[in-house]
């Protein structure tokens, strides 16, 4: 069946199969390897994409279903010119990953939350991320960084 | 103590950004998952529903005439290939043969153009099996009437890690048996002020790697290369040469990042099968495994521990005594190595003058064990550290007080054999009690511990790198550590950048290429920054040591003329960066000059372990009395790391360790019923979640340069996971006065218990 949706905010064309689920299209049709598959059962988030900005599971959500939408992928968050996100700089100086297999999912699960939320507590941060599992970091470092980047969102809209 | 304490350090002790960040936080970061070789096709995998039966036949003509099948794979058609391995007993045959020990073990593989059509065909194939008694505990394995689940007799292995022989295969459902003693356990007893006894059960856990385990193979006519998941890719070779009988030139295994390990990567998994189907459909063949199957490949060895320990009069330990039956499963894995190391590690961090640990592993009917962050530790120090907290209620000493009378002091030779504790517990026990509030008033219901964990660490030292330094004055590592998470990529440029007086971020790690970098033992036991560590710190100086005497003859002087400086040379008033020497000495803008080093067991790194791998931790944690529900309310790591070359990968290690443990503490176990692993699948399994974060986390180093590693570095990363389930039903009893002896302990557990006290 023919797909077409629009993708880190690019038009996006191409056949897949009806049983096609985002993950699978993303990965092996696209080979857009950003966004990882661990349990396969919407349980861990390390598939988090969005989808008119709203968090999805891409291990099951069906990839017909994105048609004519929004998608936006980790590989959508860096600027043309490098700059990061600043989410992604936030993982970083914060130390928020370890294996960084389940980065890209937290980094998109959060992304959502703080475009909903810019200023979200503590509790709304554990709330919304509790989606997510790391298996690493304990994290402590993932929550600091969330808040990171809360702070570094609200300076540069002042500016 | 180390031989140098330098403090003014440039690069190493500061929290530099992980080198693997920008890739890891884009997407860019490339796993096994994410890898595809032209031409390849992708293997799924038939399970066993048995736990213990004979394979009568297999007909797979039917999954081979489905469109798409490559080939079918069972035990049957592997004639001119050894197929069992395993480093310490070769008891694993990569696919069963004759009979299954386990359910969910591998019974044959479809090779097909993709994964779907791979999973279609697997229930064409046509398997008739004649069920088998089977075992599920140490105890049933252990009864007189037990089947025997190995009936072929084994060799240790070379590469076992310990110097004993292996039990297995004498007739017995042993896996491995290992004994410690000295003093006089039976007189200690006698005469001991305060004794107290216990069982303890610590459960069978799983690791959970996100990323599951992951190879692609690609074996021709004489050679055989493998993209893989493996923490230790050097041991995987070694076992992989023997299935094929090749040289060991002609096996290469590439590991570029793993999506965490925490030992479950450790040793050889899926590799051999792939290979194996790969030998067969000769072409590239990957096997990506679900969660649900890694489940049914690894977990932890659950350990059913009586204990005893004794005091004199004087509050100081007098003995201890301990029963181990573990419970290894089908296959031994790195089990023997668990049961060495978990012998041992009842007797840290005190100093105990009587002492008599038993302890067997026996081969059952369920997921092989193996390798496990904190290796055999945790297992018994739930007893361990139970105890000592019993045995202070005992004699009405503060536990705190009790084990900053007995702790192991720095220098002591404590364990018999061993190198003298190389760790300052008073100092991290004072630092994680001040961190929890010690001798604060605690709120009803509230509870607040310390423990302590030594282990010797199972770093065996085998370690060799190449340091290469080129034209521009930019390094690149050749390293056999694999970047798991734990920051390898960071630590060993921090080292070098150090030596050598190069920026930090011109220096580039490749890694983990068995063909390209050189001999690694393994990436476990928290060895890497103390032998790797070392081994790059040796190589740069090597290296220096080349361009002076390099210098020498482009300046046409003698080399004692020459001084190192830092990033280059100087010779009166001639200046020469590295660059500049590499150049004048090429005549050229290009070329190299290779550092390198070998670390073996000898000189500081003669006696082991190689250190002693040392943590306290503390917590505070309050108990629903209506649901039996505990919280963390604190919690403080204290990582007695000697010098941490970054602290801040430092801290993330202790954290994510102690968040482990927490997990083991409060709920993770993987359940059998009957014959099946009930819990096999991450719904069902209980892991820690955002929403299980502490209320208040304190995260210390200690950092006393007193390692065998670089600048005094010693090993971390598996210390605070140890004693963290003492900790939490340590804090139960203080909270709400209820000794549990069983690990998670979960919210039925523990209202149970208080049921049980009340009435």
């Amino acid at each position: 069946m023919k797909l077409s949706f629009r993708l880190n905010g690019k038009a996006i064309a191409l056949e897949c199969e009806p049983a096609d689920t985002l993950a699978e299209v993303l990965r092996n049709t696209l080979n857009l390897n950003g966004t990882k598959v661990s349990c396969e059962v919407q349980v861990c988030g390390a598939c988090t994409v969005l989808v008119e900005g709203v968090p999805v599971s891409a291990c099951t959500y069906l990839a017909y279903e994105a048609r004519d939408k929004n998608v936006t992928t980790i590989e959508g968050l860096e600027k043309s010119d490098g700059t990061l996100h600043p989410l992604q700089q936030a993982f970083i100086d914060e130390f928020a990953f370890q294996c960084g297999y389940c980065t890209p999912g937290m980094i998109m699960s959060a992304k959502a939350l703080l475009d909903e939320n810019p200023k979200p507590t503590r509790d709304e941060i554990i709330h919304h991320m509790d989606g997510n599992i790391c298996r690493c970091t304990g994290y402590v470092p993932i929550v600091a960084a969330i808040e990171r980047a809360a702070e570094a969102i609200a300076k540069e809209s002042k500016k | 103590m180390s031989a140098e304490k330098k403090t003014d350090f440039q690069v190493v002790n500061h929290s530099l950004p992980r080198r693997d960040g920008r890739v890891k936080v884009t997407g860019k970061a490339q796993y096994v998952a994410d890898l595809k070789l032209i031409g390849m096709a992708y293997a799924k995998v038939l399970r066993s529903p048995y736990a213990h039966a004979k394979i009568l036949s297999i007909d797979k003509s039917r999954a081979e005439a489905h469109p798409g099948v490559h080939c079918v794979v069972t035990g049957f058609d592997l004639d001119g290939i050894n197929p069992y391995y395993g480093h310490a007993v070769k008891d694993h045959p990569l696919l069963a043969i004759d009979k299954v020990r386990y359910a969910g073990e591998s019974v044959a593989a479809v090779v097909a153009v993709d994964e779907r059509t791979a999973f279609e065909a697997l229930e064409l194939i046509e398997v008739k099996y004649e069920e088998l008694k089977a075992i599920f505990t140490p105890q049933e394995a252990a009864a007189k009437d037990a089947p025997l689940l190995h009936q072929r007799q084994f060799e240790a292995g070379a590469l076992r890690g310990f110097e004993g022989d292996v039990t297995a295969g004498k007739g017995s459902n042993i896996c491995q048996s290992h004994k410690i003693q000295w003093g006089d356990v039976d007189k200690a007893f006698k005469e001991a002020a305060a004794v107290i006894e216990g069982e303890y059960y610590f459960p069978m856990t799983y690791a959970y790697a996100m990323e599951p385990y992951v190879a692609i193979a690609d074996v021709n006519y004489q050679e055989v290369t493998i993209y893989s998941s493996a923490q230790h890719p050097f041991m995987v070779r070694h076992d992989l040469k023997s299935v094929f009988n090749l040289p060991v030139s002609s096996v290469r295994l590439i590991v570029p990042f793993v999506g965490g390990g925490y030992g479950s990567k450790s040793y050889t998994k899926i590799e051999p099968l792939v290979a194996a189907c790969s030998w067969k459909a000769k072409r590239p063949v990957k096997l990506q495994l679900t969660v649900e199957e890694a489940m049914l490949t690894t977990r932890s060895d659950d350990a059913y521990t009586w204990m005893r320990t004794a005091v004199d009069a004087n509050g100081k330990i007098i003995a201890r005594q301990a029963k181990i039956m573990m419970n290894t499963g089908a296959y031994a894995e790195n089990s023997p190595l668990v049961v060495e190391k978990s012998t041992n590690r009842c007797v840290g961090p005190y100093a105990i003058a009587n002492v008599l640990i038993e302890n067997s592993s026996y081969y059952t009917n369920t997921v092989p064990a193996s390798s496990y962050r904190g290796f055999g530790c945790a297992q018994v120090t739930l007893p361990g550290e139970s105890q000592i907290d019993e045995l202070a209620a005992k004699i009405g000493k503060d536990p705190y007080e009790f084990r900053l009378a007995n702790a192991a002091k720095p220098g002591e030779e404590f364990f018999p054999g061993m190198r003298p504790f190389d760790g300052t517990l008073k100092e991290d026990l004072e630092t994680a009690a001040k961190a929890v509030g010690w001798g604060k008033p605690l709120e009803k219901n509230h509870g607040r511990t310390v423990a302590v964990s030594g282990s010797d660490a199972g770093a065996y030292p085998l370690t060799s790198t190449a340091i290469r330094v080129h034209a521009d004055g930019s390094v690149t590592i050749m390293t056999g550590s694999t970047e798991l998470g734990q920051g390898s990529h960071t630590v060993l440029p921090q080292i070098a950048a150090e030596e050598l007086g190069v920026p930090f971020e011109k220096v580039r790690v490749v890694s983990s290429d068995t063909a390209i970098t050189p001999y690694d033992r393994s990436t476990g036991a928290s060895r890497t920054t103390t032998l790797m560590g070392s081994a790059v710190l040796e190589a740069s100086r090597d290296a220096i040591q080349q361009m002076v005497v390099m210098a020498a003859d482009v300046l046409k002087v003698k080399p004692e003329q020459i001084q190192a400086v830092r990033g280059g040379v100087r010779c009166g008033e001639a200046q020469l960066s590295w660059s500049e020497v590499i150049c004048k000495f090429y005549a050229l803008p290009d070329g190299e000059v290779i550092g390198r080093a070998y670390i073996r067991k000898s000189g500081k790194f003669s006696a082991l372990p190689v250190f002693w791998e040392a943590a306290a931790t503390g917590c505070e944690i309050s108990v629903d009395e209506e649901t039996g529900k505990i919280s963390m309310e604190k919690l403080a790591t204290v990582g007695d790391v000697g010098l941490a070359i970054n602290p801040a990968l430092a801290e993330g290690q202790d954290i994510g360790a102690a968040t482990m443990g927490m997990g083991i503490g409060l709920f993770e176990e993987l359940i059998y019923e009957g014959s099946q692993l009930v819990n096999g699948s991450i719904l069902d399994y209980r892991l820690p979640r955002f929403s299980d974060l502490p209320k208040q986390v304190e995260l210390h180093l200690v950092q006393n340069q007193d390692g065998v590693g670089p600048y005094g570095a010693k090993g971390g990363g598996e210390a605070s996971l140890n004693s963290m389930a003492a900790n939490i039903a340590n804090a139960v009893d203080q909270a709400v006065g209820v000794r549990i002896r069983q690990a998670p302990l979960t919210p039925e557990r523990v209202w149970r218990a208080l049921k049980e006290k009340k009435a």
